[in-house]
Formats: C-alpha cells, structure tokens, sequence
C-alpha cells in the first residue's frame, strides 16, 4: 500500500527523496520495537531483583544477576544436552541430505521424481504423530532416554527440509564440472566431497544452521521420548522450571534468555542464510 | 559453527563407490550402467532409509495402532490386543473431540488471517527503500527463531491477570487492565492465537517480501500512469501478481499452526477446563499424560488426514508453478 505511494514523485530524479525516507525508518524502528517487546520484556524481567512483583520497572534500574546465577545453575546441564543434542542432529541430518540432494539433483535415476515428491509430503507430516509411533518403537529398541535416539528425532526435522534445500541449489551445478572432475580420475565419492560441497558451501551453511535450529527448539521430541531426566534439553527444562518455580520469574526468565541466545547470535551472524533459508525452503 | 560441522560429517558417511574401478576393468556396458547406477543410489539410499523409518512406518504404525487397545501396564507386558474400531468410537463420543476439532479451527483460522494480514501489510512497508531497511527486517525475524516454548512461556508472563505487564500497561493508559488473559475459558483461545500471530508475522513478512520484489516494477509505474490509486493498483496488479506466492504462506502456515503443541503447553497446557485444547494437544494428552496410544493415534490420524488434503493442495500448486 505504502509502496505505490511513492509513484508518483518517480519521473523526479531520486534527489529530494532521501529526506522522506527517514520518517520510514523511524516506523520501521517502532514496528521492530513493537514486534521485539515481549523478548525485551524477557531480558529486562530476568535483570529485575523483584521480577516477581506488579510493577516491574521498564527498565531495570538495579541490575542482578542472581536470576542468572540460579538459572545456569539449575539449567546449565540441560543448556549443554541442547548443544549436544542439536550438533548432532545436524551433523547427521547433512550426512543424510547432503549426499541425497546431490544424487537426486544430478543422477538421472528411476524414481528420483517419487523421492523428491515423498520429501515433500514428509515436510507435513504432524510430528506428534511421528512421536505417538515412535515411543513405542524407541521403547523396544532401548532409545528412550537416549542421546542417539533424540538427536536421530531431531534429525528428521531437519532433513526434509535441508534434501529440499540443497537439491534445489545443487540443480545448477553444472554438469561439465562433475564430469571435469570425474575424467581427472577422481571417484564419485571424491568429486562429491571435494567439487561439489566446496561449491555448494552456502546451501551446506543454510541447511545446517535450519537443522540446528529446529533441533534447538524442539520440544516435543524432547517430552514424549524422555521418560527421565538423563536427558533433558533446555526447552524441556524451562517448560518443568515454570511448574515448579512460578513465584520465580527472574530465574524462569534468564533461563528463557539463555535458551533464546543461539537464535540471537546465529540471526546477527548470518542474515542471508537464515532469509535464504526460510525462502527457499519453502517457495522453490 | 555449522559449516565445520557440515564438512566434517558428511565425508564418513559415504559407502565407497564400487563404479569407481569400474572404467578400469573390461566389464560389458550393461553390467557397468547398472554398477555406476547402484554406486548412485548409494547416495540417496541413507536418506530414503531414514525416512522411511521415521516417516513412514509412523504412519503406518499409527493406523494399526489406533485399532489396539493400549494401557499404561502395556509398555510392562508389551500386549496391546486388537479392539475393533472401540478407540475411533470411544473418542469420537467423548465431546472433547468436537470441542477440540473446533477450537483447532478457530485457531488455524485466525492465527493465519491475523499473520498473513500483519505479513503482508508489513512486506509491502518493507518493500520501501529506506535507511536501516536490512537491518530492521533481519532483526524482526527473531520472533519466529527464537524457541516456540520460549515464546510461550514469557508471554504467560506478559499476560499474567495481577502482575502481567499487559494489565498494567492497559490500567495505565485506562482501557482495562483486569483481564484474566489466559485463565477464563473465554480469552484463553484468543490469547493463545494472539501469541501464535505473533509469532507467524516473520514468516508471512519474509516469503511475500520476497513475492513482491518479483513483481516487475513497469506494472505499478503503468498503473499509475493509467491513473490507478496506490490501493487499486495494489489490489489489481500486486496481488494477483502474488497469488502464488500466496498460496504457498497460506498453506505452509496452516501445515504448522494445524499440528501446533508447544505453544499450547507452554501457554495454557490446554486449559482452563480444556478452552485450548486442540487436536495437537488431545493427540499429546491421549497418548502420553492418559497413557492411552490406541486414543492418540486415532485424533493423530485425523490430524495426518486434514493435513493431507492441504497436502495434495500444495502439492498441486508446486507443480503448476512449473519447473
């Protein structure tokens, strides 16, 4: 809407522009800050010594850290079971997709077509009903409770998405180039690991930052395939903290900003992998 | 982080290529097509394994699993005999069901009006060329990243009825400031679905500015110059222009708010007096607080069955965008 309004003033040099262009960003800034609120709220409540009581301070006027003292404390073991957790699961999601993506993009091999379509019908695929099945089967095969068997969950959140991803960007690598290398004497498994991830670094970074993310985030794995506390990721350990910590917000705040750190930090480090990603995953 | 990660674990997992000695043996051209064919579904074989094994047999299993009778001293004896159509009955007479598959509506529906509006309205801001134009829409994208039981739960707090700072906010500006946000069984769903726009804005926001940058901008310069209104134009050139696009939001976003759990939990865990209920979380209370899988996997199979026909849709629209 506010796009075309811009229209008419275009057969005029771009010169008097810029000057309208601030009162746009001076909105964008309070649409940001509007959007953002809530996770502002998180921080400032986790920084209030009295986060608890009805009037908490806009800004924390005296800073304490004890919300965060007490939140590592309680939380930082399952802070780490998240990493843990969540490294693995990307590291066997790309082990999966990544050599996928490259034989469905460039071998042209019967079926390819109803793997590609099964990819895309897995993407909606309800998890809880993916849990509802797989508990009993983890059960049977000891994986409840298990590192391995919630990293593998957590991979197939990822791996779906990340075939879908990579397939699309290793579809216009140039054939000639494989070939290239292939005359070179190097093997299939060779070229693919020393031509064709090379080249497809970005579509590898995207994929591999989604599956993190996603594994990160999972909560629902996390609840229905633990039945102990051996492994408990970060967001299963907030989701217990509120139950049994309600009178203490600052706690279950700091803990909620740590657990929301890794977003944060992968957003600021790497913009045009996650707006790639989202996009791409997606539309393409 | 990842991109070492990624490098470092792709290369083990690779089988060996047979093919690869293949040029080098005097072997017919039949027999080394089919080994260079086999060396290539080497590539692909981990992947359909796995997902057969975690998508496919789930569903499978969930079908047969629907038809069992399932206890909590199951997972001791490891029985769960056959009974009929006794889960599909059980759970369709129980009013919970109902209650839930209507609230899943109300919640699918307006969480994606509520996000696709916000979205779009928001693409269209951000198609503007301004200063900090990057930067503002990179960071609005934190919402959606950061963990959906995070959001959740820090926005119990924000709605807490006493000591929420949404009360005292809407005390203090003298509209309200006593709503019991999330604890009467009438402002729980609307809460929760508040929430979930909230979340579902970057989304929306990400994919249709990506749409709009694809609409060739002579259209909008033609339009005007027919004398077209900034909206008229909008809504005769931009958005049929988006309809594609559009279509993918619409039902990417119905494919994740439809099975939606964490939130809910997080939020309500499914009350006061089940107000939130949805067919994610009567899926989840069937199986794993009442023990009961075979009452699970009947609500969960209705969940695969709705998502299903958006499925086919989708499906349908990808391939009429061609490739």
């Amino acid at each position: 809407m506010a796009t075309t309004t811009q229209i008419p003033a275009a057969p005029a040099p771009a010169i008097h522009r810029p000057k309208r262009r601030w009162g746009a960003t001076v909105f964008g800034v309070v649409i940001l800050a509007v959007m953002l609120f809530p996770l502002y709220w998180m921080v400032n409540t986790a920084l209030q010594p009295d986060a608890s009581l009805v009037d908490v301070a806009p800004v924390p006027t005296g800073i304490d850290f004890s919300g965060f003292t007490s939140a590592i404390t309680d939380q930082g073991t399952n802070l780490l079971t998240s990493l843990a957790v969540a490294l693995g699961a990307v590291a066997i999601c790309l082990a999966i997709s990544a050599p996928a993506a490259y034989g469905l993009a460039q071998f042209k091999l019967r079926g390819s077509r109803t793997i590609v379509f099964g990819t895309l019908i897995t993407q909606m695929v309800p998890g809880i009903v993916i849990a509802n099945a797989l508990y009993s089967a983890y059960v049977d095969l000891g994986l409840v409770n298990s590192y391995f068997g919630l990293m593998l969950a957590d991979a197939s959140l990822g791996i779906p998405f990340a075939i879908v991803l990579m397939r699309s960007f290793m579809v216009s690598i140039p054939r000639e180039v494989v070939e290239a290398a292939e005359v070179d004497g190097a093997g299939r498994v060779r070229t693919f690991i020393q031509v064709v991830l090379p080249m497809s670094r970005n579509s590898l970074i995207t994929a591999g930052l989604f599956s993190f993310l996603y594994a990160w985030s999972d909560f629902m794995f996390a609840l229905t395939l633990n039945t102990t506390d051996d492994v408990k990721p970060i967001t299963l350990g907030i989701y217990q903290y509120i139950g049994a910590h309600v009178g203490d917000w600052g706690s279950v705040m700091a803990a909620s900003v740590l657990s929301a750190v890794p977003a944060a930090v992968l957003l600021v480090l790497s913009q045009k992998y996650i707006a790639a990603g989202i996009t791409g995953g997606s539309v393409k | 982080m990842s991109s070492t990660t990624a490098s470092a674990a792709v290369p083990h997992t690779e089988p060996k290529a047979p093919a690869a000695g293949a040029a080098k043996k005097p072997v017919s051209p039949r027999r080394a097509k089919r080994r260079r064919q086999l060396a290539q579904w080497g590539f692909i074989a981990p992947a359909v394994i796995f997902m057969a094994l975690f998508f496919g047999y789930p569903l499978v299993r969930n079908i047969v699993m629907s038809f069992q009778d399932y206890s909590p001293s199951t997972f001791f004896t490891g029985e769960a005999p056959f009974n009929g159509t006794d889960n599909w009955s059980n759970v369709f007479d129980d009013g919970l069901f109902g209650k839930a598959l209507w609230q899943t509506i109300l919640f699918t529906v307006g969480s994606l009006v509520g996000q696709f509006c916000i979205g779009l309205a928001l693409a269209v801001f951000f198609s503007r060329r301004f200063p900090l134009n990057g930067v503002l829409r990179s960071l609005i994208l934190l919402p959606w990243l950061v963990p959906m039981v995070v959001s959740g739960i820090v926005w119990r707090r924000i709605f807490d009825q006493d000591t929420g700072v949404l009360n005292s906010f809407l005390g203090t500006i003298g509209i309200g400031g006593d709503t019991p946000w999330l604890t009467s069984t009438s402002m729980a769903l609307v809460s929760v679905i508040l929430v979930n726009i909230w979340i579902g804005i970057p989304f929306n926001m990400v994919i249709l500015y990506g749409g709009l940058q694809e609409v060739p901008k002579e259209l909008h310069e033609a339009a005007s110059l027919d004398g077209a209104s900034a909206w008229r134009t909008f809504r005769s050139v931009t958005l049929p222009m988006l309809k594609p696009v559009i279509t993918v939001v619409l039902v990417l976003g119905f494919m994740s708010t439809v099975k939606i759990l964490d939130l809910v939990l997080a939020l309500t865990d499914g009350g006061p007096a089940d107000s939130t209920q949805t067919l994610g979380t009567l899926t989840y209370q069937n199986s794993f607080v009442q023990m009961d899988f075979g009452a699970g996997a009947v609500v969960g199979n209705i969940l695969i069955l709705i998502s299903a026909v958006f499925a086919v849709f989708y499906l349908r629209v990808n391939r009429n965008e061609g490739k």
